[in-house]
């Protein structure tokens, strides 16, 4: 269990090799922080979700290199701690209206994929625990659909292209095929088609003109007593 | 004689699912027509494409390896039910995995650094067969009996090209003088052609960074059953299938007495002589059309 954020409760860290006591309770980035770093780049929603804060460690007693988003990870005794401020990639540049979701597609705007070496190293450092590796297996074949479904999760924060051996950059690989799949093989969903022609056939002109005419407090009122649908 | 029903494990392999889908739909619907139910490996990867030579290069190893142990652990039932074995259909597949499969039951040492990289304690169990053992152990009068149209007019020079064939603690067959596919062409009731070409290489990857190189390699192979009368080629293997299909466009550049001739896998022929339909056939995708040729001769 975590201490509440008591400042009695510390553990010892080394940040780029200097020891530091910091409160247990913080995740790295706020114990880099609290030992006097200053984040410019290399941070961004501290909340988990836009990937920027890519953060590579290893504890004391233990060989192996972990990989963690720095806003998310809470510090633990013994860590060597670093940031990477940035994963330097290469992005293929494309039209995506011109492209076709062909089986060879992805292999021609990213042909290292071919190198793939099925280590998984790559999915060992996501710290969103996708099948990294599945992935990059599926888009060497052309499987657009797959690549999609198993990188969906992926917040872009260059953890894999930085470990893969073969200098991969699985995530704008990823990118890619999700692009081409939404437009081109993914079937509109049927009930949003038809609320669209609803809206253009003025369905709901009354009650948008009711609410534009609202004032702050009633508006605040509804949306607070609103129906939520699950 | 009645066929019993069969279940294996299949790798297709990435050439099967991009260049060759003519190849997986007709290996499915002649498989299916010999009682052999054929289950895509779970989640499989890339085989890792060319066996690595060099001895301490236990990384390319890896991949093939890692193949094998998720058909064990994630299907124990249909991994005894096939008897251990994974049916690959791509030669160089083929020869990857089961190069592989030998190094790591032979080599100790390897197999410990490779199973403590990938933190599994097992190593592969499976046995790696292609397509065209399983045929031979079915028997090719039990393939003949399939038969409902015969390929008459079919005059076919049977190309192995090398990885299917070395090295021969590997190989399906003799080397030197392999008759698998004669076999079975002949049950199938086409001619056969024979040439000294039938084991040579096609070009293999060089047709990505020498193109010509890879050309006048095929350019040899496609003149000479050409010269020894033959209408059609029927191959095993995903890239000499490419390399002997997509370089006639050049080669009727450099040589305009050149006259092409279509290609073929075997399960196309197998699913076109037992009748089936004209999808599972997957006739569609070549440079060289198929199809003149096979309304020629009524088939």
């Amino acid at each position: 269990m975590q201490n509440n954020g008591s400042e009695k409760t510390k553990v010892k860290v080394y940040i780029l090799g200097k020891e530091y006591e910091v409160p247990s309770s913080l995740t790295i980035m706020k114990a880099m922080e609290y030992a006097g770093y200053r984040f410019v780049r290399g941070c961004g929603c501290r909340a988990g979700f836009c990937g920027a804060c890519a953060t590579l460690y290893r504890t004391q007693g233990d060989h192996k290199l972990k990989a963690a988003l720095a806003c998310q990870k809470t510090v633990e005794e013994g860590m060597y701690l670093t940031q990477i401020p940035f994963a330097p990639a290469e992005k293929s540049k494309y039209e995506l209206r011109e492209l076709k979701p062909s089986p060879n597609i992805l292999i021609q705007h990213y042909p290292e994929i071919a190198k793939c070496l099925s280590c998984n190293t790559c999915s060992k450092a996501c710290p969103q625990d996708l099948d990294v590796m599945d992935y990059v297996q599926a888009a060497l074949r052309g499987d657009l659909e797959k690549v999609t479904k198993l990188s969906f999760d992926c917040l872009s924060c260059g953890l894999c292209a930085i470990r893969c051996p073969a200098e991969i950059v699985p995530y704008n690989v990823a990118l890619l095929a999700r692009r081409l799949y939404g437009r081109y093989l993914l079937k509109a969903a049927p009930e949003v088609e038809d609320r669209i022609s609803e809206i253009k056939e003025g369905k709901f002109n009354e009650e948008i003109s009711e609410l534009m005419q609202m004032n702050l407090d009633d508006l605040k009122k509804q949306y607070n007593e609103r129906e939520i649908l699950i | 004689m009645m066929v019993s029903k069969m279940k294996l494990f299949m790798f297709p392999g990435c050439a099967l699912k991009t260049t060759a889908l003519g190849f997986e739909a007709s290996a499915l619907s002649s498989a299916s027509c010999l009682g052999i139910e054929l289950i895509e490996l779970p989640n499989w990867n890339c085989c890792g494409t060319v066996h690595s030579l060099s001895t301490d290069d236990v990384m390319h190893h890896l991949a093939p390896l890692r193949n094998l142990l998720k058909a064990q652990e994630v299907d124990h039932d249909t991994f005894f039910e096939s008897n251990g074995k994974l049916v690959t259909f791509c030669s160089l597949c083929f020869n990857t995995l089961k190069r592989s499969s030998i190094l790591i039951r032979e080599n100790t040492d390897k197999r410990n650094i490779i199973t403590s990289f990938i933190e599994k304690e097992e190593y592969p169990q499976f046995e790696v067969s292609n397509f065209l053992e399983i045929l031979r152990e079915i028997g090719y009068d039990t393939i003949k009996n399939k038969v409902k149209k015969p390929l008459k007019g079919l005059t076919i020079l049977p190309y192995y090209g090398c990885m299917l064939l070395r090295p021969k603690e590997i190989g399906i067959d003799d080397p030197e003088n392999p008759q698998v596919l004669e076999d079975l062409l002949t049950a199938l009731g086409a001619d056969i052609v024979d040439s000294p070409y039938k084991t040579k290489c096609c070009g293999s990857y060089h047709t990505v960074a020498n193109k010509r190189l890879a050309m006048n390699l095929s350019y040899k192979i496609l003149n000479n059953s050409e010269n020894n009368g033959a209408n059609a080629i029927v191959t095993s293997c995903p890239l000499c299938a490419f390399n002997l299909d997509n370089l006639q466009k050049e080669i009727t550049q450099v040589h305009p007495s050149f006259r092409k001739i279509p290609i073929f896998y075997y399960t196309q022929l197998m699913a076109l002589s037992f009748d089936l339909e004209d999808e599972s056939l997957g006739l569609s995708s070549n440079y060289v059309d198929q199809k003149p040729l096979l309304n020629k001769l009524g088939l």
